[in-house]
């Protein structure tokens, strides 16, 4: 068989699920007449995705760009403070603590404080708050990737004079990679959460948040729906994205080779 | 001039006392092993050679300049238990890398790279990634990287212990080979007395708390050393000896104050 036939075949118990589920969902409602404001037929929310696509398009593009900023931003923010934090250790010892701390609370309460900070209309809004949600997953797994180091790998390295950069240059950062992976995968989801929250609690018009929750507002729950299957699918499109790059940064690693 | 001079050092951990009182000389072409139960300190007195740690008092020399120059000045190549090749790295270059951290230039690396592959048997597993390899073969890789940079000493720590019995003495007969091949010096800790026997010109036994140096032994077992080697009776003559040794060591310790 075929690299792709393999492929099309590992997949299909997971494609035959997904089409059970939609099949089981439009079923039910029909058969047991389930109102359209508890929840839409799949039918109803597809016909609708198509006939306010170009709506639907714009609030999509518009809130995605928001969870993007707020991705690279609290990403690329943490993976500095971890290379600091880990470089110097008595800073690392003195302030993953909180960072653990803050890994656990729900930062998205913050968002009406963000809001307020700038203008909820202004996308800097939900991109801050949509980085400090990603900032403290992705800074304690790189954190605890820079320093998972096997002491022998640092020996050797000694054992080569090689200095602090070469050593997280050659082993520190690679050792971390996969940690760092695990990290932006997580935040990826949390950027959107944080863009399409954030929303509603105030937001531009054309915003994917503030359209789901006008429209659920005035009862045109297919249009909600419309507007959370969008946000469903920027968020799988975030995560593939993630999850591809990981594939080929750490393609000397078994579990990810093929 | 000794490549090795280990003057008086002591170390301690501390309530614990690693070290006491040792004084080693290691001369150019010695293949020299350190022998002795767990905790008698021999790997440490291996990581201060190597000045992977420093000692609490006395001193410790290589190649005539102290344990620190000779690391900066790369005089060693180090070799572990575990093989600690770099996952994200080919054999290639694993094999590299100390080159790599030496600014060779990119045809000079893969030259010896080549000349290192053949050395331990290993060509054509260049691009392979170490998950690929059997635990005989990454530790063949991780001796090719040590010895990449030619370095005049060769620190071994237990480096065939995690490996079967068949495996272990084909790679002590390929060791050997490098060993005379390449004329390098060779510190190796170990505790099996067969293999400490069977590869060096002097075993070092040492004994644990205090860690320190109980008996030296020469082992005269002609060169180059082969297969019949080891039925060879001389042989098992200084299996006993050091046997004994080792017992004698352990005896001491037991022996009341």
């Amino acid at each position: 068989m075929s690299a792709l036939g393999r492929r099309i075949v590992a997949w299909l118990p997971a494609v035959v699920v997904l089409v059970g589920v939609i099949a089981l969902w439009e079923g039910l409602i029909r058969a047991f007449d389930v109102q359209a404001f508890l929840l839409p037929k799949p039918s109803e929310i597809a016909r609708t995705l198509w006939d306010t696509r170009h709506e639907l398009w714009t609030a999509g593009w518009f809130t995605f760009q928001e969870a993007l900023g707020g991705f690279l931003l609290g990403s690329g923010l943490a993976i500095l403070v971890a290379l600091v934090l880990a470089r110097w250790r008595i800073l690392g010892m003195a302030l993953l603590p909180f960072a653990i701390a803050a890994n656990a609370i729900p930062i998205i309460a913050f968002a009406p404080i963000t809001n307020t900070w700038f203008s909820p209309l202004n996308k800097s809004s939900k991109i801050v708050i949509a980085a400090i949600l990603c900032f403290f997953p992705v800074l304690v797994n790189t954190l605890r990737g820079l320093t998972s180091v096997n002491p022998r790998a640092l020996e050797l390295m000694h054992s080569y004079a090689a200095g602090q950069a070469e050593i997280f240059r050659r082993v520190r950062i690679p050792t971390a990679l996969p940690f760092i992976f695990t990290g932006l995968k997580v935040a990826t989801v949390l950027a959107m959460i944080g863009a399409v929250v954030g929303e509603y609690f105030g937001g531009a018009l054309n915003a994917l948040g503030v359209l789901i929750l006008t429209r659920a507002r005035v009862f045109q729950f297919d249009e909600a729906w419309a507007g959370i299957v969008v946000a469903c699918l920027l968020g799988l499109v975030l995560y593939v994205a993630v999850a591809i790059v990981e594939r080929l940064t750490l393609r000397w690693l078994p579990s990810t080779s093929e | 001039m000794s490549v090795v001079l280990i003057k008086d050092v002591t170390k301690r951990f501390g309530e614990t006392t690693a070290l006491q009182g040792i004084d080693l000389v290691v001369e150019p072409g010695e293949f020299v092993s350190l022998i002795g139960p767990s905790g008698c300190g021999k790997s440490t007195l291996l990581r201060i050679i190597g000045d992977l740690i420093q000692p609490t008092t006395g001193t410790a020399t290589v190649n005539g300049k102290t344990a620190r120059q000779a690391r900066t000045d790369r005089d060693y190549g180090i070799v572990f238990q575990d093989a600690v090749l770099y996952d994200w790295r080919t054999v290639a270059k694993n094999i590299a890398l100390p080159l790599e951290l030496a600014r060779w230039d990119r045809r000079r690396r893969a030259a010896k790279v080549k000349e290192m592959l053949e050395l331990v048997e290993l060509t054509g597993f260049d691009n392979h990634y170490p998950w690929q390899l059997s635990g005989g073969m990454q530790q063949r890789v991780s001796i090719a990287r040590a010895l990449s940079f030619d370095p005049a000493l060769l620190l071994m720590d237990e480096p065939f212990g995690a490996l079967d019995e068949m495996t272990r003495e084909r790679l002590n007969m390929e060791l050997l080979q490098i060993w005379e091949a390449s004329g390098s010096t060779v510190v190796f800790v170990t505790h099996s007395i067969a293999e400490a026997v069977f590869l060096s010109t002097r075993v070092v036994v040492m004994s644990p708390r205090p860690g320190r140096i109980s008996n030296m032994i020469s082992i005269d077992l002609p060169q180059p050393r082969t297969a019949t080697t080891r039925e060879d009776a001389h042989f098992f003559e200084l299996v006993t000896e050091v046997r004994e040794a080792l017992h004698l060591g352990h005896d001491l310790e037991r022996a009341p104050a």
